[in-house]
């Protein structure tokens, strides 16, 4: 069984991922802060590749991945950096980053590197389902990576079904119309839309993302999920702490207070 | 070989549509009734009504006799330049805002680097009442002052972009943002054949009309509707696009596209995005783009800014690399040095992006009975400034 399924069927439910971008403050943060993430008790973790032109993501991802790519960041990195990635950490990793970089790095060598230092799948924001399932998925197969498919409020039920069918891992719940941000509580309507989704049962757990930032927002996600997916909050509690262990620190206190 | 688009976005391996899942369902409805309205027989009433009356259609079809006797072949000018606000974007606005309402949207979005979509947008958004928000590139805001000023007077609210680069890319990525946190009153009209299907083809379909009226007027001039060479310069490549539309298929029309050296094709700072590119996804579809080789975009550099792009209309990828257009890289100089040689022949000042299609002419071996048809896609109006900067030097 791969980690991703491991971890849900272990433990189900209150289930937190992290997302930070790689080469970010630093371009040698990234082991110290999936270190970290891991001792302080996350449960999985999105590492995040940076692009130039981050279409899906709001200021702050967008500035995080403009200094990681300052500071040098890169696939072919990113993949030294992690090489004993394992030796770390045996939570479920999962790369995040947009297509194009992934393309020029080579999709089946970006697999094959993934599957040798040991990610257990991908978020590709802007490879929908169908670009995907023609393409891309036999090789992702081969390597055993899942490639986890999001969902948004605007998604209609009938394609929420194909995902589900193409899903194995999780299911990524978008919490809203927008970029990737910080937003302090979630309105009725979101609520509405995560019972929906619930009530269609979908073989696969779901996981909240996009705008989870303190407790009120995680403990939304838990009630309506499997559990939340942090990004910016924690990207901006690195660019406000000065060290790692402080970064994490701070966001583990923020979701329990 | 087929030069239209495939039922999947597709020219050839280029297109497709790479969105976020939260733009999907729009694209998705987007493409399954785009061809319905837009043959729809009142659409087509109420677009070409409006490119008659309000953009002042058919643009001339003019035989340059000085230009062609420098040049050595018989030049016909399709005049763009004398559209309403000035340039070929407005036929792509004016279908677009007739697209939006028949979808029931009620705001519009566009990005815009020199101004010229952004004050085509703007401006039929003033006469169709529709809210107008404007992405600009904050260092084009600055360059470009009198056209941010005529979209304010327009009634558009003008939004300058500090992300990234602060120029054209970085306006386009922040009008996709902004769509993805407003899905469903909002309407993105996107300027150029690029971005995701069904873009590329309903931008390349609203400015069809050019090579539809070329078809017409050259039968009147000269007696046959084809020519054998059509120019035009290319940024994402919509007046292209519509200059070729109807010859795509015609074998005996040679196609060239001139695109931007800016200082030259290996300086360094440059456009030329199908001489520098190599394929990648940028705006939602596979394309050649200027990027670096771990697949970051770079940032183009051309004196046009309405040719200072990264990245390339799919179908432009399509003809470059099945070797049925001709791609010529033109440096700023080069097209500057065009823009007066057709202003003191023709008494034309032409926009700096067409000019580089006029330098085109001068690095093609023409027979003298040659019939060809270039693409004046913009007046000058705004690039004053530049053409008086270097005129000073000289």
């Amino acid at each position: 069984m791969n980690r991703i399924n491991k971890l849900f069927a272990e433990k189900g439910n209150n289930i937190l991922s992290v997302y930070f971008t790689a080469g970010y403050p630093r371009l040698n943060d990234t082991v110290e802060v999936i270190k970290q993430l891991s001792a302080h008790g996350v449960d999985m973790i999105e590492i995040g590749v940076p692009f130039s032109d981050p279409l899906a993501d709001g200021p702050v991802i967008q500035n995080s991945s403009q200094v990681a790519l300052k500071n040098g960041m890169s696939q072919k990195l990113l993949f030294e950096q992690l090489k004993d990635i394992r030796k770390v950490t045996d939570i479920p990793l999962i790369l995040m980053g947009y297509i194009n970089p992934v393309l020029q790095f080579g999709f089946e060598k970006f697999c094959q590197k993934a599957q040798e230092v040991g990610i257990d799948g991908f978020i590709i924001p802007d490879l929908p389902m169908n670009e995907y399932l023609q393409e891309f998925k036999p090789i992702a197969d081969k390597y055993g990576m899942e490639n986890i498919l999001l969902i948004t409020p605007e998604t209609p039920e009938e394609r929420i079904r194909l995902i589900d069918t193409h899903s194995n891992g999780f299911i990524y719940m978008v919490s809203s119309a927008s970029t990737t941000g910080v937003q302090s509580s979630f309105a009725a309507s979101k609520e509405a839309y995560f019972e929906r989704i619930k009530a269609m049962k979908l073989k696969n757990p779901t996981l909240i993302g996009f705008g989870i930032s303190n407790k009120q927002t995680f403990d939304s996600a838990c009630n309506h999920s499997g559990g939340g997916i942090i990004g910016s909050a924690f990207v901006k509690a690195l660019e406000e702490n000065d060290s790692v262990v402080k970064a994490v620190e701070a966001l583990i206190s923020k979701l329990k207070n | 070989m087929s030069f239209s688009v495939d039922e999947n976005g597709y020219y050839g391996r280029f297109g497709g549509a790479y969105v976020p899942e939260i733009l999907q369902k729009n694209f998705e409805s987007l493409r399954v009734q785009y061809l319905d309205i837009m043959n729809d027989p009142e659409f087509q009433r109420e677009f070409h009504s409006l490119l008659r009356d309000y953009v002042g259609r058919p643009s001339p079809l003019y035989l340059a006799k000085r230009l062609s006797e420098a040049v050595g072949a018989k030049v016909y000018l399709k005049r763009e330049d004398l559209n309403h606000t000035g340039a070929h974007k407005i036929n792509n606005t004016v279908g677009q805002i007739l697209m939006a309402k028949r979808m029931g949207k009620t705001r519009i979005l566009a990005e815009t680097g020199a101004g010229q979509h952004g004050v085509a947008t703007a401006t039929v958004c003033a006469l169709m009442n529709m809210e107008c928000i404007v992405y600009m590139g904050e260092t084009d805001v600055k360059r470009q002052y009198l056209n941010v000023q005529k979209m304010r007077m327009l009634g558009a609210t003008v939004v300058p972009v500090t992300s990234g680069n602060k120029t054209l890319k970085d306006a386009t990525n922040e009008a996709f943002r902004d769509w993805c946190n407003h899905p469903t009153d909002t309407f993105y009209i996107i300027g150029s054949v690029v971005g995701a299907h069904p873009y590329p083809d309903m931008v390349a379909k609203f400015q069809s009309v050019i090579s539809e009226e070329i078809k017409k007027q050259l039968m009147e001039h000269e007696g046959r509707d084809y020519p054998d060479y059509l120019f035009a310069c290319v940024g994402g490549g919509s007046n292209a696009a519509g200059t070729f539309y109807h010859y795509l298929d015609d074998d005996r029309v040679k196609l060239v596209e001139a695109e931007a050296a800016g200082l030259g094709v290996d300086s360094g700072e440059s456009a030329a995005t199908i001489h520098l590119g190599s394929e990648g996804v940028l705006h939602g579809s596979r394309t050649l783009l200027m990027q670096t080789e771990d697949g970051q975009v770079i940032e183009p550099y051309s004196l046009s800014a309405g040719l200072d792009y990264p990245g390339i209309g799919p179908i432009h990828a399509h003809l470059a690399k099945t070797g049925r257009a001709e791609v010529l890289a033109i440096t700023d100089d080069e097209a500057v040095k065009a823009a007066f040689e057709l202003t003191q022949l023709e008494g034309i000042i032409p926009a700096l992006e067409s000019s580089h299609a006029l330098a085109a002419l001068h690095k093609v071996k023409f027979k003298p009975t040659d019939i060809v048809v270039l693409t004046v896609s913009g007046r000058g109006d705004k690039d004053m400034p530049t053409y008086l900067e270097y005129f000073d030097k000289k």
